[in-house]
């Protein structure tokens, strides 16, 4: 888990480094059941590329549509996901939990 | 977060260095705190909690929300003695997550036979561990030959590298034999005084799989307790 927070710290370096407009993601909270620990990294160039996870595979689509936004404006975010918000049904956590993702863009 | 920001957490991981990064998430202002950095930092004392206990974590300063990333290193356990406490030893720190080495020159111990899932280095203690490239303060050491020539060696290496964890097996007879060879070889008594020796935590073990676990508690309070505050 740990060696692939490398692959993904470094490859948004490379990334940027090439020229591509990329950002980073990560869990900074979670409630209950949460898939992935608070810390882990989910990295997005501008073209919808991207390496790492979330969570299980629930809200990934809907981090990298936000990531596409905050790659456009270079303005942080943070996006809520789970059972308590209208998105559950769209993005939800089946599991039940509640994550909070911080998209940045790496300038 | 600004490339060279990016980078240098690149290079702090890449050097087997512990830090935190910080992050307001109102602003998104950042800055990254290497392990050396931490005393006299207003948020010293939760970065460094949050490094010992691996977990990244959400703080409160004066009412903003701030992220402390936990930028982890994996720690690595060197068994030196490729003896029976060392079978049970590997796996089982190899289940509490550390990346597991054993040394021993003596070829007969250190068979990968007799360690079928474990890095097996049939070496002299300096020779391993600039094969394994050095010693760090995210490494533990368990010297655990009853062999001076072999134990000492390491144990020195250890005690220069500040290594989280070092441990030496023997009686206490047999340690202050060792603490006056560390003297004389220009150890303080403070750096001496770092070794657990006799080694593992005092719960009366006998069998090796006991001893086993009575180092690797060992090894788990050194890697997350809090230190005592040191009396002033």
């Amino acid at each position: 888990m740990r060696a692939n927070d490398d692959d993904i710290l470094s490859t948004a370096q490379l990334w940027r480094e090439q020229g591509k407009g990329v950002a980073l993601a990560t869990v900074v909270e979670t409630w209950g059941s949460a898939p992935r620990p608070i810390g882990s990294h989910l990295v997005i160039d501008e073209d919808g590329l991207f390496l790492g996870s979330v969570s299980g595979g629930c809200v990934e689509g809907d981090v990298v549509a936000q990531a596409l936004e905050v790659i456009e404006t270079g303005a942080a975010t943070t996006l809520e996901f789970g059972v308590a918000d209208e998105t559950a049904w769209r993005a939800g956590l089946s599991c039940g939990g509640r994550i909070s993702v911080y998209v940045e863009r790496i300038d | 977060m600004k490339l060279a920001l990016l980078s240098r957490l690149n290079a702090l991981r890449a050097a087997r260095r512990g830090g935190v990064l910080v992050t307001d998430l109102a602003s998104g202002a950042q800055r990254l705190l290497s392990e050396d950095d931490f005393s006299g930092d207003a948020l010293g004392e939760e970065a460094a909690a949050a490094l010992r206990s691996g977990r990244s974590a959400m703080v409160e300063q004066d009412g903003r929300k701030v992220f402390l990333n936990v930028q982890a290193p994996p720690t690595r356990l060197i068994i030196v003695g490729a003896v029976h406490v060392a079978q049970a030893l590997a796996p089982m720190a190899a289940l509490c997550g550390h990346d597991v080495a054993i040394v021993d020159p003596r070829g007969a111990f250190a068979s990968p036979e007799r360690f079928p899932d474990a890095r097996v280095l049939a070496k002299w203690p300096q020779d391993a561990i600039a094969e394994l490239g050095g010693l760090d303060r995210h490494t533990a050491v368990a010297a655990i030959t009853h062999d001076p020539k072999i134990d000492d060696p390491a144990l020195s290496a250890a005690l220069s590298a500040g290594c989280f964890y070092i441990g030496a097996l023997g009686s206490r007879k047999t340690h202050g034999k060792r603490v006056e060879r560390l003297a004389a070889a220009g150890f303080t008594t403070e750096q001496i005084g770092r070794i657990k020796a006799p080694i593992g935590l005092d719960i009366g073990s006998v069998s090796p799989a006991e001893i086993a676990t009575s180092v690797l508690a060992q090894i788990i309070e050194a890697q997350r307790k809090k230190p005592p505050r040191p009396s002033t």
